[in-house]
């Protein structure tokens, strides 16, 4: 009995919050729209029953969707976006925790203090931070124009590349925790074995550093990559009328657009694309966790 | 490998100074005189005075403490539970669905959370408020705790529990004197993590609050659309000291926790 409570709890808690949720969703996504509230023309009556579902069954949002080019693009650019960011990271990533596993024993836990410090800091406060310093009138552009690099001030603020900066510096603790914690357990004697046998140093990283932290690459690189997809804030906040992301376009969707069924379509399909890395990435962790035992 | 070379040193110096930068200009900015964030105009902490003065920040505040004390709280009891199923369970119907319902929250994006949480809460007649709001955190961060807890138990030696029983305990006991006390640290990283994860949060509040109430996140974010604002600044600084001296003393509790367990553990192999 006692067992049997301890199961269904938190079972029955993320049944009805979380799996049943998103039984609306897709439910939603195949009703259609309607000016009243809630905005949406029910499309499943249990009375009628499963059958009558079926056969009534449309999938107008959806082919709303692919008709609209401004959900196309913005899925595209979301994926461009969220690839060349985490490609971004990563280059910034690797080398500062590469730095990590080489500094001194007693330095790592306080560096590793100060990789997780920012990743309990607010969020929103640090993109916010991002929105001072990248401005027209903002300090990016005070010190380049006081050091005489420029003489216009430069636009980067509501523009993509700001998005880049801001995903890059928002995410970087997800890439360099798995990075490091790989570098970390390298086996030394093996650089130096490659050493010893010819390899100049330079290529020693290449072919034996980089290969041996390659779980962690792949695990920072979908820690970045997945939440990236589907980020609102970073977008609404640094980037501009042109940046389009599909969490953007969602939000947009639902609160000033008020059109529920096509904002559940979107979400659905979003879901979909996500499906495939998540999957991927689970894989890739199991892969880690079997190889270590 | 204690081979610091100039790039290893290079890369560390610009790697700390651009996590850092960002932060140290807006904390040294909050305290400017000129209402012109970007210009410099002498110290002053008159943004503060205001910020204590603004009764809907306040308010605001206020809404988010409790949100995130309720959340993390209830999270914390759920998602150890959850871990003890994960990790103890054994086999039961639907072991795949529930480690699923566990691990899919983590990756799932926060407007997807937020939009079905709130075509739920429409759908069964909910008003929506505070008690949506911690509906909401409760079920994201109980994962996250599930996460943290579990890697604890994992690691945990189950013939302590086995002896507890042995000598008489039942198993409620056996759970309260001896499991509770060893996976105690990381039951509290959980609550810390939820509680965080709950103060930071801005889509998912948005989507399942109501008119009525209001967190801080959501006030930030609508006054952060229009521009950079001093009082704004003065708010992050005191979250940034907040989350600093926090993260600071509990990895200092841990570090005395792990030494005192080294000890007993000294002590325990001296006593054999």
């Amino acid at each position: 009995m006692r067992r049997f409570l301890l199961i269904a709890i938190p079972y029955a808690w993320l049944t009805v919050l979380f799996l049943v949720p998103f039984a609306i969703v897709f439910k939603i996504s195949l009703s259609d729209y309607a000016v009243s509230i809630p905005p949406y023309v029910p499309q499943f009556d249990w009375a009628e029953g499963i059958m009558a579902f079926i056969r009534e069954l449309d999938f107008e949002n959806f082919v709303f969707l692919t008709e609209d080019d401004l959900y196309w693009k913005a899925y595209l650019s979301s994926l461009k976006i969220a690839i060349s960011a985490t490609f971004l990271t990563l280059c910034v990533g690797y080398p500062i925790a590469y730095g990590m596993a080489r500094a001194p024993e007693e330095w790592r836990p306080t560096l590793m203090m100060l990789v997780i410090l920012p990743f309990w800091t607010s969020f929103l406060i640090r993109v916010y931070a991002w929105m001072g310093i990248l401005s027209n009138e903002g300090y990016l552009n005070q010190v380049l124009l006081w050091t005489g690099i420029i003489n216009e001030p430069l636009t980067i603020l509501n523009t993509n590349t700001a998005v880049y900066i801001g995903i890059v510096y928002t995410y970087l603790p997800f890439m360099i925790l798995p990075v490091y914690s790989a570098l970390d357990r390298l086996d030394g004697s093996l650089i130096e074995a490659a050493e010893d046998l010819g390899c100049s140093r330079a290529k020693a990283f290449w072919l034996v550093t980089i290969p041996l932290s390659r779980p962690g690459i792949i695990a920072g690189c979908f820690l970045v990559f997945i939440p990236t997809l589907g980020e609102f804030v970073i977008p609404s906040l640094l980037g501009g009328s042109g940046t389009l992301m599909i969490g953007k376009v969602l939000w947009e969707e639902f609160f000033s657009n008020r059109d529920w069924p096509v904002a559940s379509a979107v979400a659905v399909i979003l879901l979909l694309i996500l499906v495939i890395p998540i999957v991927l990435f689970q894989r890739n962790q199991q892969k880690q966790a079997e190889a270590e035992q | 490998m204690n081979r610091l070379s100039w790039f290893n040193t290079v890369s560390l110096t610009l790697g700390f100074a651009f996590l850092y930068i960002p932060m140290v200009i807006l904390i040294v900015y909050s305290f400017n005189e000129s209402k012109l964030v970007t210009v410099w105009a002498g110290f002053s902490t008159k943004w503060y005075g205001e910020l204590l003065g603004n009764d809907a920040f306040l308010s605001a505040a206020w809404v988010t403490v409790k949100v995130a004390v309720l959340s993390s709280t209830f999270a914390t009891v759920l998602g150890t539970m959850g871990a003890y199923v994960l990790v103890r369970g054994g086999r039961f119907m639907g072991r795949t669905l529930f480690s699923g319902m566990i691990y899919a929250p983590l990756v799932m994006p926060e407007v997807i959370t937020g939009l079905s949480l709130l075509l739920l809460f429409i759908g069964i007649g909910i008003e929506r408020g505070v008690m949506t709001i911690v509906l909401a955190h409760t079920t994201f961060s109980m994962c996250y705790v599930s996460v943290v807890v579990s890697s604890r138990l994992v690691t945990f030696d189950r013939s302590l529990e086995e002896a507890a029983l042995d000598l008489g305990c039942s198993p409620a006991e056996a759970f309260r004197l001896v499991t509770l006390p060893i996976i105690a640290p990381a039951v509290i990283s959980g609550w810390l993590l939820a509680f965080t994860l709950s103060l930071d949060d801005l889509v998912i509040a948005s989507f399942t609050s109501g008119p009525s109430a209001t967190t801080l996140p959501i006030k930030i974010f609508s006054a952060v659309r229009l521009g950079v604002s001093p009082e704004i600044n003065a708010l992050s600084t005191i979250m940034i000291g907040i989350v600093t001296v926090g993260v600071i003393s509990a990895s200092l509790i841990s570090k005395q926790a792990l030494v005192r367990q080294k000890r007993d553990e000294q002590a325990a192999a001296r006593a054999q």
